[in-house]
């Protein structure tokens, strides 16, 4: 962690631009509620700056002397939750959930084409075996940066991370063409709503 | 008041206890480790856990408060069951290494495992490792034997006001850290190593010298500030190995400041372990008789006026007395103890005393600061100082003199008299605040006196305090802050230039032929006239010594026993801890035994007759442990003028916190924390 | 079965537009000033009257935990947190609200602050639901835009707004103390109880913590009125649910539901029942990871609500339902639920914090059989050392489903030490 080699860094015009209005969205005088947004501002620009998706901890000096708070309580943060990368991860970070719900339907496939394509190319390519995505009834699923791409399986998985290294980057979503959380094949309800409101009280 | 049934006994505790107050009022010791008296509650370590009829889960006491008609279970099978659950958490990922543990014998852990632990482990992993952390030279980490109950980190953020530790990660794989690897810069950061109740964080000084049980344990008092931290001193055989806070809550609660703690290690560098004469110029070993032959030799014939006395910072009041009483006989009247040239108003004590007292800080709600930083010159007594601004809202603080970092927010009102006079204008934003508070206080430190125009600083606080409520029947808040142990003795002894006497710059330059320096090495040695016979007393060979004709070798505070009265007035003793080295002896004895060479014995043989003679004359030295507390009693103000406060800033009391006198300064530990926690972030922040 | 016209999610899908004009389309603001002109008490009456639950998990009563919040507050602000930390395997209900009924969510906000004093709310959503956040926050700029929200909130003359606040991966900040720490700029870890968030809670104000799908429902139930809703269900298990299931079946899907389906016909309605017919069932877990499983006899006539699944010493948690086969390793599945709750304990209190990685390892262990029987004791000892002696109820949540494995399949974990045992025999005499 005492690390020389540890870049600079300070707030480019962009994320400059965002500040502001990050810290006011929090009552005056508590702009330590700012921290998680900043961490997450400094992380994108890194990712802009370098292609790679991390906090260097002079961001973290950075964000504590923006917010006035010890530098202390900004590392503590920064290394309590997961999305914060403490060191640099590839253009495309794949989180592959490996959850009970995920690993039923087949995420050691999904885990197992990610971690050969992190293998063969860790610049493009970084993976971490992550906890419950919240896309259960799409499972399994990847997260690569800030999409998530559902009902997977090895093959689609494989095919998926070659769109991701030729640059053609799939809209996020079911993999099969499910409409979100529907059943597969169509759903079972809402077939009488249509656009229009819903009347009436108790009948 | 809620009644509460603790064990079967009916009690009543005042509103908002907490249970597990409750459960001690009660006489039931309840095991803890996380919780501490002087910390925020922090409910992590869930050894507290008590069985509350009517609640389903066994409750964390240290965080629960009381409720009337609560039944509370301390001992029940349940009871036990929890916590002999929680024990064996602790233990399965802490390491079996108790007998390579400097904690070991005092280990809060080792103690609760004897009544909840099991004899066998059931845990059959692989123990969790994790990296030590350098935090200085101070406090060395074993940080697999942390148990995560954020003792540590919630000292430096709440009481040190430092907040450089914390824990980084989650789950098990939590842990304490600076991050930054950089020694921890608060001078309270001993205090970390007493709270720690497992061995992650011990002295690294201190590192696999002794066993607890080995240890011969004495009561002093610190004498690195004037704040009178009571201590213990741990010995074996001759030699100190470690100095530890006593509880007095009216002085420094549990704390110590770092160089009160570490600077021991200069107990036994360049000592003075025989006396020495200076012989063509140089120093050459001598004995006790020969020295007292040399120095009757000079003063022979000479008038009283042209001698004269010195006392230094360290000075216990016995030996300030002793050498007092001796300069008597010898007819000099030129006695100064003021090393930095500060001039005090001895006409009324208010005018040089800590008044408010230290416990009176927590009643305080606006501090005016002049000259002073308490955070290097009191840094026990600053935490209260911090504690008070922690809670109570609208508190104001404002410093005039050197930018600080004090802990505490407050505002920089600027750096000399220019300010300080500004002060005085009752329209002043910052004396309308003052004004506007209940009980505002202010503290001079001793160096605002340390100028041509000390009368007149004293004039202006005298006449702020006056002006913003600070003195009234029931409320003193004008403060002097000492930084020297010896000082407020020697003033309440009166060891300043008596009639006609001359002070510490009357006494330079050839002032006097011969100057007696009572463990005098805070001043410019080169401002001694040349021809001036010079006698240092004392206990290392630091400026004093390098400049003596001839040297007593002294007994430092470890080594007599002497009364210290501290920054508020309060007198307190110490007791001896070992003897003195070599052939060095107890100052008041030295004294005694010199006064007989010179033929004007002194009227005592032993320090119960010399203590009572100082006790007659001054009976506050007498008023051991106690004071006081006095409201303003009216009363002529200061003689100064206040306009004529110059503009010139304040200065700072010392260059560094770690070393200011020949005890620190012989310190490598000290010399350590300025190689490893100053240096760093002068080169960081250039 | 729950007819289309009792549904409040029409948009679960996510068919239509998410957006202010669509969602008005569907009924959503419609009439709010005049709900805000009935004045708090009548609001909290009515949710009181509904029956409405907490979705979170927990199911206490909503309006109940409303008339909790402090009427003289002392000049201190009070606040409404929205938790949107959706965390708890299984569960992706909050998910389909946040993208598709964003408005549902905003607007119930303002009804449910009002009606508990708070001008402002904050809405806490997983860091992983980042362009389901874009669309929230997009809701609640078109809200404000269009004075739904903001000054003057629909012409209510009462001032409220809404702040957005995204975590960054950490489960326990589901915890409701743990999400207010997490606001305010600290780590996820829980808070002490007492005191609690309605007297001491954000900023050290009066502060309640209501589940995403709670305060959704929130404008459809007044719209239509409590007694419509609490026709829904079962007495005291009242109103509609969203169900997540997922696992072996062969549709997985969420789908709102009356509250008190019975587990089959949800499964076999909805989700196109177990993967090889209900005969192949073996276990499920009815409401998120921290409850426990049940086995297929209590499955072929379970009930789906909160008190008929605790009859069943499980519950209805978060209504996630996961589905296992017979072809499941149901120890390789709890241990992996052991690993998650190792990897999101917040590690600040001891019997969590040691005890989820012991759990874990032992579960390990078991999922091999390289154990002794008696480890099956020891591991469930653990499980009660751990469980309600911590600080904030993850203990007891990674407990739990150890304890359901055990409890209803101990003699499949005896088997698979006796199958190692075997293999290791047959492998030493061989050598």
């Amino acid at each position: 962690m005492n690390d020389m080699t540890e870049p600079a860094f300070s707030f480019d015009d962009t994320s400059e631009a965002l500040i502001p209005a990050i810290i006011a969205k929090y009552p005056e005088g508590k702009q330590a509620s700012a921290v998680m947004p900043l961490l997450d501002l400094a992380q994108r620009q890194m990712a802009r700056q370098t292609g790679h998706a991390w906090v260097p901890r002079a961001a973290m000096d950075a964000i504590a002397r923006r917010l006035s708070m010890p530098s202390m309580r900004v590392y503590e943060v920064a290394t309590f939750y997961t999305m914060y990368h403490t060191k640099p991860v590839g253009r495309y970070h794949l989180q592959v959930c490996t959850t009970t719900p995920c690993w039923l339907r087949g995420s050691d496939e999904v885990m197992e084409a990610c971690r050969k394509a992190a293998e063969a190319d860790g610049e493009t390519f970084s993976i971490e075996e992550v906890e419950c995505l919240g896309c259960c009834v799409n499972a399994p699923v990847v997260q690569v940066n800030d999409d998530v791409y559902e009902d997977l399986d090895g093959p689609r998985t494989e095919d998926l991370l070659d769109r991701l290294r030729a640059g053609d980057v799939p809209p996020p979503g079911s993999m099969i063409g499910r409409q979100n959380s529907a059943p597969e094949g169509g759903p079972t309800t809402l077939f009488n709503v249509g656009g229009g409101k819903q009347e009436g009280g108790a009948e | 008041m809620p009644k509460v049934t603790v064990d079967g006994v009916e009690i009543e505790v005042p509103n908002g206890y907490t249970v597990l107050q409750a459960c001690e009022e009660a006489g039931k010791e309840i095991p803890r480790f996380c919780y501490h008296e002087r910390l925020s509650i922090a409910g992590n370590c869930r050894m507290c856990l008590v069985e509350i009829e009517k609640m389903p889960k066994p409750v964390a006491s240290c965080g629960q408060p009381v409720g009337e008609g609560m039944v509370i279970h301390t001992d029940s099978e349940k009871v036990r069951q929890a916590r002999r659950g929680v024990m064996e958490f602790l233990l399965i990922n802490h390491p079996l290494d108790c007998p390579i543990c400097d904690q070991g014998g005092e280990c809060d852990l080792q103690d609760e495992a004897v009544g909840y632990g099991r004899d066998h482990t059931r845990y059959e992993g692989s123990k969790r490792a994790v990296n030590d952390k350098y935090l200085g030279p101070l406090v060395k980490t074993v940080m697999t034997r942390c148990i995560h109950c954020t003792r540590c980190v919630r000292f430096m953020a709440e009481v040190a006001g430092v907040p450089e530790l914390g824990a980084v990660q989650r789950g098990e794989h939590m842990e304490i850290t600076n991050y930054v690897e950089r020694g921890l810069s608060s001078e309270l950061s001993g205090n970390i190593i007493d709270l720690c109740p497992v061995g992650a964080l011990t002295s690294k000084p201190y590192a696999f010298t002794a066993r607890t049980w080995e240890l011969r344990k004495t009561d002093s008092i610190d004498v690195f500030d004037a704040v009178g931290t009571n201590i213990r001193i741990d010995a074996r055989g001759a030699e100190v190995l470690r100095v530890l806070p006593r509880l007095n809550d009216a002085v420094n609660e549990e704390w110590l400041a770092d160089k009160g703690r570490f600077s021991i290690d200069g107990l036994k560098r360049r000592r003075l372990d025989r006396p020495w004469l200076r012989e063509d110029g140089k120093l050459r070993p001598a004995s006790w008789d020969e020295a007292f032959a040399a120095i009757a030799g000079r003063i022979k014939g000479l008038d009283g006026s042209r001698i004269g006395a010195i006392a230094g910072n360290l000075c216990d009041a016995e030996s300030m007395m002793a050498l007092k009483d001796l300069m008597g006989a010898l007819g000099s009247a030129n006695l100064d103890c003021r090393q930095d040239g500060a001039t005090f108003d001895v006409s009324n004590r208010a005018f040089y005393r800590f008044n408010t007292t230290i416990e009176g800080i927590d009643e305080a709600d606006a501090l005016l600061i002049v000259g002073a930083n308490p955070r290097e010159e009191a840094p026990v007594l600053n935490a209260r100082l911090r504690r008070r601004w922690v809670e109570t809202p609208g508190f104001v603080a404002g410093l005039v003199g050197a930018p600080a970092d004090l802990t505490y927010d407050h505002e920089h009102l600027g750096h000399g008299g220019d300010a300080l006079k500004a002060l005085l204008d009752p329209a002043h934003h910052f004396t309308k605040r003052l004004a506007a508070a209940k009980r505002p206080m202010m503290i001079v430190g001793s160096q605002a006196f340390a100028r041509a125009d000390a009368a007149a600083v004293l004039a202006s606080c005298w006449q702020i305090a006056l002006q913003t409520g600070m003195l009234t029947a029931e409320w003193q808040g004008f403060n002097v802050l000492h930084n020297a142990a010896a000082r407020m003795g020697a003033l309440e002894l009166g060891f300043l230039p008596g009639d006609k006497g001359k002070d510490i710059a009357g006494m330079m330059g050839g002032g006097v032929d011969v100057l007696w320096l009572l463990g005098a090495d805070e001043f410019d040695m080169s401002r001694i006239g040349a021809d001036t016979f010079v006698i240092y007393q004392g206990h290392h060979g630091d400026r004093g010594a390098a400049r003596a004709d001839v040297i007593l070798p002294g007994a430092a505070y470890t080594e007599k026993p002497g009364t210290y009265v501290n920054t508020e007035g309060r007198a307190q003793r110490a007791l001896r801890a070992i003897f003195p080295p070599g052939e060095a002896r107890e100052d008041w004895a030295i004294l005694r035994a010199a006064s007989g060479a010179l033929g004007r014995p002194l009227p005592y043989d032993d320090l119960d007759a010399l203590r009572a003679r100082m006790i007659e004359s001054y009976p506050v030295l007498g008023e051991i442990g106690v004071l006081r507390r006095l409201g303003h009693g009216g009363g002529a103000a200061p003689r100064g003028d206040s306009g004529s406060v110059s503009d010139a800033p304040f200065g700072r009391a010392f260059a560094t916190y770690y070393q200011t006198d020949p005890i620190s300064r012989a310190s490598q530990t000290m010399a350590k924390c300025i190689e490893e926690i100053i240096l760093p972030r002068q080169i960081a922040a250039e | 079965m729950l007819s289309d016209r009792d549904r409040i999610y029409t948009n679960l899908y996510g068919v239509h537009d998410w957006r202010l004009a669509s969602a008005r389309a569907r009924g959503d603001w419609d009439g709010t000033k005049d709900i805000l002109a009935r004045g708090r008490d009548a609001i909290i009456e009515e949710i009181k009257s509904s029956g409405l639950r907490g979705r979170g998990g927990a199911g206490f009563p909503t309006g109940m935990k409303w008339s909790f919040m402090p009427k003289e507050t002392g000049g201190r602000p009070s606040y409404l947190v929205i938790n949107a930390d959706e965390s708890e395997p299984g569960t992706c209900k909050d998910r389909d609200i946040l993208r598709h009924e964003p408005h549902k969510l905003v607007e119930g906000a303002l009804i449910a602050g009002f009606a508990m004093g708070a001008h402002r709310a904050f809405i806490y959503v997983r860091g992983e639901y980042y362009n389901e956040y874009r669309n929230l926050q997009a809701a609640v700029d078109e809200a404000r835009d269009a004075g739904l929200i903001g000054e003057d909130a629909c012409g209510s003359g009462w001032a409220f707004d809404i702040t957005v606040h995204r975590g960054a991966g950490a489960y326990i900040c589901g915890e409701e103390s743990a999400l207010i720490e997490s606001i305010e700029g600290k780590k996820g870890m829980p808070r002490m109880k007492p005191p609690f968030p309605a007297a001491l809670g954000l900023y050290g104000c009066p502060t309640t913590v209501n589940n995403v799908e709670t305060i959704a429902g929130v404008a459809t139930i007044i719209r239509r009125g409590a007694a419509w809703f609490s026709a829904l269900g079962r007495p005291k298990n009242s109103g509609t649910k969203i169900f997540c299931i997922s696992g072996h079946v062969n549709r997985p899907c969420n789908v709102e539901e009356e509250l008190g389906i019975p587990l089959r016909e949800l499964i076999e309605k909805h989700a196109g029942g177990v993967r090889g017919g209900w005969d192949n069932l073996q276990a499920v877990i009815p409401g998120g990871s921290s409850v426990h499983m049940i086995p297929k006899s209590v499955c072929d006539t379970v009930l789906m609500d909160y008190d008929s699944l605790r009859e069943q010493r499980t519950g209805l948690g978060t209504a996630a339902v996961i589905v296992m086969d017979k072809s499941t390793d149901l120890i390789r599945a709890i241990a992996r639920l052991a690993a998650f709750y190792k990897h999101e304990s917040c590690g600040q209190c001891t019997p969590c914090r040691e005890g989820t990685g012991w759990m874990m390892r032992m579960m390990n262990r078991l999922v091999e059989g390289r154990a002794e029987i008696s480890d099956i004791d020891l591991l469930e000892q653990v499980t009660r050392q751990v469980e309600g002696h911590t600080i904030c109820p993850l203990g007891d949540a990674a407990a739990w489903p150890i304890q359901g494995l055990l409890r209803h399949f101990r003699p499949m974990v005896e088997q698979r030490i006796a199958d190692y045992k075997a293999r290791s025999a047959a492998r030493l005499a061989a050598e």
